[in-house]
């Protein structure tokens, strides 16, 4: 079958990608994008990724962390830790049409986000020779906490094909096709025999937002939750499925203390987890 | 229950058969694929029994069982050197006829104009070698579904219609089967080209195989077999009998679909709402649950785009997406859909039974609910003086 359509008119659109706290894997996740790398560069205009910029020369006077602007798309990367990078955020969002956050620091606060469970002095001082060239916020915030996010592509590290889908569907001016059900759905259709019912592996698979296509069921490991929360996760039966899978109350707060550790559905965990063990509060 | 069940249209079995040993089985596989079948059947993978191509029947899962309940499944290893004395694993036949990602077309930009392009139509024949009673009513029921109305699916039909059916009847049901209640198992209903009854004893190791179609007939003609002496038969239809005895669940001695119209509004469906986790498990495991996504991807340049079908599950939440939002939000309308439809509303489409008491959505529910169990509370509920149930949903 054969559709006449009218000439098709290309503008490449600026894309920036931008680091806050953050380890860099989501940025470079775009590098990894070996086979569509160059197809990409013909669809957008890079104008501002530091990662893919060298640190001399031209390129990197160019590249300054602030950037100029305006981006059509902008791709960010890390939490909100510092006071700099909260007045930052507001400049990049000024100067992007789109933003889209990549990953679970930038989604959820990141592993990072454990400060906001404890006293962040008491941190500083134990991981830093000298604690007072150090300033820092007491939390780790989600970008969504401090300016209005158009995408938020979940994981730690984001999946390759969910980067390319979501910058693909910007192109194309449509919806990205990301799903928002459990990470079980993708382990059935991969065929994968579930750890949890096979082995009694416990497993974050039930609660956890699809995306990394269940890698760690088909190499035999129960899921981590790299991907936050799936929507509308029921904790309290998942939370008694970790119990009768062997884990104690304290184990089964830490396997929700990680990535994603300040995800708002996590904050019951601690109290379902306590009810488990010892029954529900007097 | 039964005209849905005629799937080859087969002419009636040979009621006296042949008999042949695990050399039988041997050459039975090697057989199918000279005569240019793909065959599937079950062998032992990550620890479970899971239905995979074979190419030589040294991969069936001789001496494994399989232990089974709500939410549990074990390999157990047998000291009889039984290939089928297991019950459904992990995955069901769907998985083949109607898989979990399909590609339907694909088109590309060129110069200007859109040229699509069909997939080509070119499925394996398949020789399904293992395929359990109850499994063989889910592909009748399949077949309803995806050729036997309006909506004709031709990807499935295209699979569907060379697939050679080699049934084996259950001797060793799990915990968690319960066909009898269906009216499924564990003796064979009709749709097979060929049937086994695995028998081990002291007379040795040897399977009762009868044809169910002419190309069963040539097939069987192929094999090292001879004549079934009484004996065999005598044995081999004691363990199927007594399987039947041995259901490790069955269902409420009731009408289901007026079981599931009546009591839309029992307390019960917020106990399993506050257990399941809408993981959505129950539906992939299902042999009948046909439900599926479309997908379409289109690659950076725009110039290239594909449709993709995924198996999907009415419990997602995108399942029921109409304008402004899902229309089953809460866990309570979602699972009430799936069990509703499995145990009645399927009657009134496709005029059958949705659910063939497989099992497998007790097993590989990560919480163990159980359709069994909550169709006896849900009974239990009706008898106890129930409000008069009112018929519409929440
Ligand atoms: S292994 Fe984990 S992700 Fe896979 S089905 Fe089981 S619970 Fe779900
Ligand atoms: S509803 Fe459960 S028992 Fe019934 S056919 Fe489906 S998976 Fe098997
Ligand atoms: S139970 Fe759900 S997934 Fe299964 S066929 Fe019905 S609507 Fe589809
Ligand atoms: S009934 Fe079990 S398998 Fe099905 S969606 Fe609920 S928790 Fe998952």
């Amino acid at each position: 079958m054969v559709t006449e359509l009218g000439p098709v008119i290309r503008t490449r659109p600026a894309l920036a990608v931008w680091k806050f706290a953050s380890c860099d894997g989501c940025q470079l996740t775009l590098l990894d994008c070996e086979d569509e790398l160059l197809g990409l560069a013909e669809c957008v205009r890079i104008d501002h990724f530091l990662e893919m910029t060298p640190s001399e020369g031209a390129d990197a006077q160019r590249a300054r962390p602030a950037g100029r602007g305006p981006y059509d798309l902008s791709l960010v990367e890390g939490s909100i830790t510092t006071a700099e990078d909260a007045e930052r955020i507001q400049h990049v969002r000024r100067i992007s049409r789109y933003l889209v956050t990549i990953g679970a620091c930038a989604t959820a606060g990141g592993i990072q986000a454990l400060r906001n469970f404890a006293d962040v002095d008491e941190f500083v001082a134990a991981v830093y020779a000298r604690p007072e060239y150090i300033a820092t916020l007491e939390t780790s915030t989600a970008i969504s906490a401090h300016v209005p996010v158009d995408f938020e592509l979940r994981g730690c590290p984001i999946d390759r094909r969910q980067l390319l889908e979501v910058i693909t569907a910007h192109l194309a001016g449509r919806r990205p096709r990301i799903p928002s059900h459990s990470v079980c759905f993708e382990c059935k259709r991969r065929g994968t025999p579930c750890v949890t019912v096979a082995h009694g592996t416990a497993c974050l698979g039930p609660v956890t937002h699809a995306g990394c296509g269940a890698i760690c069921p088909a190499y035999g490991r129960g899921c981590y939750g790299c991907f936050g929360p799936s929507s509308r996760p029921n904790l309290r039966s998942m939370v008694a499925q970790l119990r009768r899978d062997g884990m104690s109350e304290r184990d089964i707060q830490r396997v929700f203390r990680t990535f994603n550790a300040a995800s708002p559905e996590y904050a019951p965990v601690p109290d379902l987890a306590a009810e488990e063990q010892h029954g529900p509060p007097a | 229950m039964s005209a849905d069940a005629e799937v080859n249209g087969s002419p009636p079995p040979v009621p006296e058969g042949l008999v042949m040993g695990k050399d039988g089985m041997a050459v039975l596989v090697d057989v199918l694929i000279r005569r240019g079948f793909t065959v599937v059947g079950p062998t032992v993978r990550d620890g479970a029994i899971v239905l995979a191509r074979l190419l030589s029947a040294d991969e069936l899962p001789y001496g494994w069982g399989v232990e089974l309940e709500a939410g549990r499944y074990r390999l157990r290893e047998r000291t009889d050197g039984a290939a089928f004395a297991n019950a459904a694993g992990p995955q069901s036949w769907k998985s083949f006829l109607h898989p979990a990602r399909v590609r339907e077309w694909s088109a590309d930009r060129v110069e200007g104009e859109v040229v699509f392009t069909a997939e080509p139509a070119d499925p394996p024949r398949y020789a399904f070698l293992g395929v359990r009673p109850c499994d063989l009513r889910a592909i009748a029921v399949q077949d309803r579904v995806l050729t036997g109305g309006t909506y004709r699916d031709p990807g499935y039909e295209g699979r569907r219609f060379g697939t050679l059916l080699i049934v084996v009847e259950c001797t060793e049901p799990g915990a968690t089967c319960f066909c009898v209640s269906m009216g499924t198992g564990p003796a064979a209903g009709p749709g097979y080209d060929l049937v086994l009854t695995e028998v081990v004893d002291v007379h040795g190791h040897r399977f009762w195989v009868r044809s169910g179609s002419e190309e069963g007939a040539e097939i069987l003609a192929e094999l090292p077999a001879r004549p079934a002496d009484p004996d065999t038969r005598e044995t081999a239809r004691a363990g199927v009998t007594a399987a039947a005895d041995r259901m490790g669940r069955t269902m409420p001695e009731a009408d289901l679909r007026e079981l599931m119209a009546g009591t839309l509004d029992a307390p019960r469906w917020d106990d399993v709402a506050g257990r399941c986790l809408t993981c959505g498990n129950c539906t992939m495991v299902c042999p009948t649950c046909f439900c599926t996504t479309t997908e379409d991807v289109t690659d950076l340049t725009g110039d290239h785009a594909e449709r993709w079908r995924l198996w999907d599950s009415c419990f997602d939440l995108d399942f029921s997406h109409l304008h402004g939002g899902p229309v089953r939000a809460s866990t309570r309308s979602r699972y009430r859909q799936w069990m509703t439809h499995k145990l009645g509303t399927w009657y009134d489409q496709f005029g059958s039974s949705g659910c063939v008491g497989c099992g497998r959505c007790i097993v590989w529910c990560p919480v163990g609910i159980d359709i069994t169990e909550e169709a006896a509370a849900l009974h239990d509920w009706t008898r106890s003086g129930a409000p008069a149930p009112e018929t519409e949903g929440e």
